[in-house]
């Protein structure tokens, strides 16, 4: 059943992209049916799931390496699940209006679609592989779609940005998963969890930065943030769904899920409190300071997943309990607010807060659900967001350590929060209309979407028994043990209602005073994180340039001098210190007509590269060889050392015949470069020499070749030992030789023959340039590096 | 049985002279060297089957026992790596109907196609030292001709770049050869796999181990020694590109990993060691070289630099799950990696360029390419859940079991540069508004589409249907790491 309600969202994606040119009504009725099928369905689950009998369902994958498809439903996942598939299909619904006639729009449903599998995945996965699956499948699906509007160049950096961000987070998040599993013994996120001791294990510590990682980078902490304002750049219904309702909760999700095994300890709250802290002020800050609407409920959005996983550092019931009820409560506003200001951009033309006034005129309907959305991000009563805001105020004060310094952040957040949540919600709605473009109320899918979300924060503020199941189950799964949980709308007087009380004159001031708050801001930052970004992938980008360059020079001789030298190196190495054979190396044993015929070979070897002509350095290349046909002589070899004459005879003939057209001689290379050279050939030969010398001191076996001699007569029926092994004994080599001269001349003939540059140039116009695949040449420069 | 075995080299051998046989009748060789890639990949699954179902299989040509004569052998290993060379030869025979011009076709190519077909199979098969050096041979001199045929200025300028570091290479491999035989009296593999694990440390055997690591690092293009590679990979035809970023360098780690696992397991500590050091280098210098460039084919051809890293990862790793990984990572590559390179044949046919800066606007126009794009590109970056995924989580897993942090950490941050330089072609190639018209493209673009598809339905099922490609590797890892059945069945009742 998971399995399927998994798969079902992207079997729906490969249905709907080929079809949407065709049938195209039916193709957006699947789009919107398929996530509103799912939410019944896992609604439908739901009774069980909050009784506390939670769903598992195994399905082997790849049992030999321990990866399965499990899937898991408690109260954590089902809450995700619920959000994911319930906001999947208001957005959806919202998308058929806001991309109303564009060309894409099937591909659009579809990648939709494709997220929303991945990410059902991502909180319904039992298995620490599967999960990384999905989680990678939500980057990618966020990259597609981040840069939806492809032709615009910032788009497409933007989406660059954020899959390269969450991408180095999922790898950490791989290396932790298989660390994990080591430590607890298994990839079953149950049995992880189950597991126990894991705070003591070795490895802890690692695996704890790491899921960190993946976590801080999928959920935008600082300092990696910055990749969610930019993917801004998506349009409103990618912002409303991946950018803030779910996809960047997997983060929190996954500290949520792992919480029973990993966290308390001494590290986790630290650094959870930490970051989360200081990701919730920065959020809310900069978002205060923010002109454009989307940057401003982006940068809000930062700050509530710092607030999210601030919680889950606290680490108290009560504290998961709020973090739960936030955690809703925020999808429902966030997501509401998005799709509004989709629906503002789209009938006004611009985002700009400072641009737009008084729009409740023209658009009263997207005005009331802006407002109560508004009004739950607020934190104000009636609303889920008001519930959610007094439960961070009660677990922050009955907080295990620092519980003054944790309220007093989320006092400062909540006061800030209420400016910006008037800036997003009320400022472009209030007062005498100003916009770019007459505007018009938005079409009804535009508003009923955003309005669904917004009602439901509201209604579920008026009554919030109802979400009493499903905020006790999911605050019990991230605790590990059963928690109690009554929600109300009032809870008494008390800290928390003075917190708010403040938090409304102090925000209210702000939001009175913005303008000239705004004023003493500092213009831009000097360092931030953005910044080091492009610096780092720039930095990176140029050192590839170069090591590339100095590597890959486009000169041979380059190449050929390195590849000598390595083998030199590694060679010499091992046959200095990791064989003593070497040691023992002995020429004493040479004659002295051996010694001419070595001194013959020696001096036609440094002829030849002294040399000032080229003649004189093939006849010199010449005399090595005869050289080498002595020594086969001198060892028993006629034969061989005929066929060697031969050939040196040959090349020396025909290299004669080359040169004929080659350019005058000249040397162009400086000295100390020679010097070099020679002294690694040099070397190179000394270690050959050194090599052959040693390998002929010992020979601890006997050799197969007496077999040879024994039975070429007998057995082979030939009395030439040379031809029997050529022919019969190692006949299969001879025969690849004799495939080597065949290529060889089909190779020579056709180099002869056939130049494509020369037949491209004489019938250019009769070849038409398709029919021919034209490589590289035509088209590249010649040099192999530019 | 013994016909079953020899046909990988016997298959390409009659096609190709039935091709020569036909010389002034292209079209009658192009439909020949179709159907004989066909029947080779048939031959190599069967091939496969048959040493899964009955263990290794070994054939004494010419019936001289072993060590005597020469010996070919088929372990799991060297079958996948068959059916790899059948696989690829297959695709890219079908894909030159469409991109392999009447001129080329006039001399030698579909011929030529299937001698380098051969010598692939015939490296993958022996069980000699010696007799590899042939087929090394064959493989050299087929792929330099195939590089120059055509005649144009860059790819004379790639292949004699190619030609003489592969010599090198041969040089190497040669004298390494002739310093084992004169030290151990041996050539047959498995001969010498019973002697060099008769002493702890055989005279010598360390300093030739890094010849032989020379010269085939040369052929697998490891750090430093992969210059011929980029030099060389862009300028053919996009069909032998393909064939060449397929198969050519994995016989090297094909080479490596068999020496380094049947031969010189003597000191892993040092040899292992190093090639893990090497594997690390490698995958970052070629990641980067993929980086720094802003052609098609040459992104491409430094990633194939990049991922040969992550092969002989394994290698260095030597536990089975690293060697199954390796395994694992090879099958993934050579599928992948061909595919890429057609399809970078497919957007050069519509645009007539591979420069990414002069093209754009694929995925408005062509949707279905994007796609076809994206399945190997994401895979090679090792995006869940394609072949590459697994290949990678795979060596994750067995590095970090052995506590070998540092080339765990190389590995991962080198994947997400590959996701970098993957998403640069798709934001330039795909994403990015066109910048100039299409061609018209001719009719047989048809054939150029079939092998695209029908690998990037082979990538996504390896990804999803992981386990019995993981089970296949993992049995040819147990294979290699246990030696005994190999040398048994070389050597028989000899010993």
């Amino acid at each position: 059943m998971l399995l399927l309600l998994t798969l079902l969202p992207f079997a729906a994606a490969a249905v709907v992209a080929p079809l949407w040119s065709r049938a195209h009504r039916f193709a957006a009725g699947i789009s919107v049916l398929v996530p509103l099928g799912t939410a019944v369905a896992l609604l439908s689950l739901a009774p069980a799931v909050w009784r506390g009998e939670p769903l598992l369902e195994p399905h082997a994958w790849a049992p030999s390496v321990g990866v399965s498809l499990s899937f898991h439903l408690d109260g954590l996942s089902l809450l995700f699940s619920l959000l994911i598939s319930g906001i999947g299909a208001l957005v959806l619904l919202y998308s058929q209006g806001y991309l109303h006639g564009s060309p894409n729009l099937g591909r659009f449903c579809a990648t939709l679609l494709f997220f929303m599998g991945s990410m059902l995945g991502v909180v319904l996965a039992n298995n620490l592989v599967a999960l990384f699956v999905f989680w990678e499948l939500t980057s990618f699906s966020s990259y597609l779609l981040i840069g939806f509007e492809s032709s615009r160049l910032k788009a497409r950096n933007a989406a660059l940005q954020a899959l390269l961000v969450t991408g180095i987070g999922g790898l950490a998040l791989l290396a932790g998963a298989v660390l994990l599993a080591l430590a607890a013994g298994s990839y079953e996120i149950t049995e992880v969890l189950a597991a126990g001791g894991l705070r003591q294990h070795a490895l802890y510590l690692p695996i704890l930065l790491l899921i960190l990682g993946a976590a801080f980078t999928k959920s935008a902490q600082f300092p990696f943030h910055f990749w969610l304002p930019s993917a801004m750049e998506a349009p409103a219904p990618v912002s409303a769904y991946l950018h803030s309702a779910t996809m960047v909760k997997a983060g929190v999700y996954l500290l949520a899920r792992l919480n029973p095994a990993l966290g308390g300890g001494a590290e986790w709250p630290l650094l959870l409190g930490l970051f989360g802290g200081a990701t919730m002020l920065i959020g809310v800050v900069v978002a205060f300071f923010k002109n454009d609407l989307k940057q401003i409920l982006a940068y809000s959005t930062i700050g509530v997943l710092g607030t999210l996983v601030l919680m889950i550092g606290v680490g108290t019931p009560d504290a998961f309990k709020a973090m739960a009820a936030y955690l809703l409560a925020h999808a429902l506003y966030k997501g509401s607010l998005f799709l509004m200001s989709g629906a503002v951009d789209h009938e006004t033309g611009t985002r700009d807060i400072g641009e737009l006034s008084g729009l409740r005129r023209a658009m009263p309907l997207t005005a009331a659900v802006a407002l109560i959305a508004a009004v739950s991000m607020a934190g104000l009563p009636p609303t889920l967001g008001f519930i959610g805001k007094e439960l961070l105020y009660e677990s922050a004060n009955h907080a295990p350590a620092y519980a003054w310094l944790v309220t007093a952040a989320l006092a400062v957040n909540g006061a800030i929060l209420f400016a910006v949540a008037a800036m997003a919600g009320y400022k472009p709605f209030a007062g005498p209309l100003r916009s770019p473009k007459p505007p018009h109320e938005a079409p009804w899918t535009l508003w009923t979407a955003p309005g669904v979300a917004a009602v439901l924060g509201l209604v579920l503020g008026l009554a919030p028994r109802a979400a009493e199941s499903a905020i006790r189950s999911a605050a019990s799964a991230v605790a590990g043990a059963p928690v109690s949980v009554e929600l109300s709308l009032f809870h008494g007087f008390n800290l928390p209602l003075l917190l708010t009380a403040a938090g409304v004159i102090v925000g209210g001031l702000l939001y009175i005073y913005r303008s000239r708050i705004a004023g003493l801001a500092p213009r831009s930052a000097p360092v931030t994180a953005g910044g080091v970004y492009d610096r780092l992938l720039a930095a990176l980008v140029g050192f590839a340039a170069l090591q590339t360059r100095w590597l890959q020079s486009g000169y041979l001789r380059a190449y050929l001098k390195i590849i000598i030298l390595t083998a030199v190196l590694l060679g010499g190495y091992a046959l200095l210190t990791r064989n003593a054979a070497a040691a023992a190396l002995s020429v004493s044993d040479a004659r002295f007509h051996e010694l001419i015929v070595g001194g013959l070979i020696l001096a036609g070897t440094i002829a030849t590269v002294r040399a000032r002509s080229r003649m004189i350095s093939v006849a010199a290349v010449g005399a090595v060889g005869v050289g080498v046909s002595l020594i086969f002589v001198l060892f028993g070899a006629p034969d061989l050392a005929m066929t060697q004459l031969t050939i040196e005879a040959l090349t020396v003939v025909l290299l004669v015949f080359v040169f004929h057209h080659l350019p005058d001689f000249s040397l162009k290379s400086r000295r100390p470069v020679r010097v070099l050279d020679v002294a690694l050939c040099a070397t190179a030969g000394v270690f050959m020499g050194a090599l052959v010398l040693a390998a002929g001191a010992e020979r601890p076996w006997p050799s197969i070749s007496s077999y040879f001699t024994d039975n070429s007569r007998d057995l082979a029926g030939g009395r030439n030992v040379v031809n029997v092994i050529l022919t019969d004994f190692r006949g299969l080599d001879t025969f690849g030789e004799i495939t080597v001269l065949a290529i060889a001349g089909i190779g020579v003939y056709a180099l002869l023959r056939l130049n494509m540059d020369e037949i491209r140039r004489r019938e250019g116009a009769r070849t038409a340039p398709s029919e021919a695949a034209i490589p590289a040449a035509t088209t590249a420069p010649d040099r192999e590096t530019p | 049985m013994t016909l079953l075995l020899i046909s990988p080299i016997l298959i390409p051998l009659i096609t190709a002279a039935l091709c020569l046989l036909v010389w002034r009748r292209p079209v009658w060789q192009r439909w020949l060297g179709t159907a004989g890639a066909f029947a080779l990949l048939s031959a190599s699954g069967l091939l496969l089957k048959l040493v899964w179902d009955r263990g290794i299989q070994a054939e004494q040509m010419g019936s001289w026992p072993a060590p005597f004569g020469i010996t070919l052998v088929a372990d799991l290993f060297s079958a996948v790596m068959i059916v790899l060379a059948g696989l690829t030869g297959a695709a890219v025979f079908v894909y030159s109907h469409g991109n392999i011009d009447r001129f080329r076709e006039s001399f030698g190519y579909y011929p030529l196609m299937h001698l380098l077909l051969m010598g692939v199979c015939g490296a993958f098969l022996t069980g000699d030292v010696f007799n590899l050096y042939v087929w090394f041979e064959v493989m050299l001199i087929s792929s330099f001709v195939l590089l120059a045929l055509g005649g144009e200025r860059g790819q004379i300028e790639g292949a004699f770049k190619y030609v003489t570091l592969n010599l090198v290479s041969s040089g190497f491999f040669l004298a390494a050869v002739g310093l084992l035989y004169s030290v151990a009296g041996t050539l047959n593999m498995a001969d010498l796999a019973v002697k060099l694990r008769e002493t702890s440390n055989p005279p010598l055997i360390t300093a030739l181990a890094m010849l032989f690591l020379v010269a085939f690092g040369i052929k697998a293009a490891v750090f430093p020694l992969f210059f011929w590679l980029p030099a060389s990979y862009h300028t053919p035809p996009v069909a032998v590109s393909a064939m060449f970023a397929g198969l050519l360098t994995k016989v090297g780690v094909y080479a490596l990993i068999r020496v380094f696992t049947l031969l010189f397991v003597q000191d892993p500590a040092y040899t292992h060691r190093l090639i893990l050091v090497i594997s690390g280098l490698t995958m970052l210098t070629g990641v980067l070289g993929a980086m720094s460039q802003n052609e098609f084919r040459r992104v491409l051809s430094f990633h194939i630099v990049s991922q040969i890293g992550y092969m002989i990862m394994g290698l260095g790793l030597f536990t089975r799950l690293a060697l199954a990984a390796s395994v694992f990572y090879i099958i993934h590559h050579i599928i992948v990696k061909t595919n890429l390179f057609l399809v970078a044949g497919i957007v050069h046919r519509h645009t007539g360029t591979m420069e990414l800066k002069r093209l754009g606007g694929f995925y408005e126009s062509r949707p279905l390419l994007a796609l076809l794009f994206l399945v190997p590109a994401l895979s090679l970056a090792g995006v869940p859940p394609l072949s590459g995924f697994f290949a990678k989580f795979f060596l994750v897993k067995g590095g970090l079991a052995i506590e070998q942090y540092w080339i765990v950490a190389v590995s991962l941050f080198v994947s997400i540069l590959t996701l970098f330089s993957m998403i640069k072609i798709w934001a330039e190639v795909f994403w990015k508004p066109a910048s100039e018209p299409e061609q018209a493209v001719s009719s047989r673009a048809r054939s150029l589409w079939a092998p695209v598809a029908a690998l990037a339905a082979i990538t996504v099922f390896i990804g999803v249907g992981v386990e019995p490609v993981f089970r296949l590797s993992d049995a040819a890892a147990v294979q290699m790491l246990n030696p005994e059945e190999y040398i048994r069945v070389v050597l028989g009742g000899n010993r």
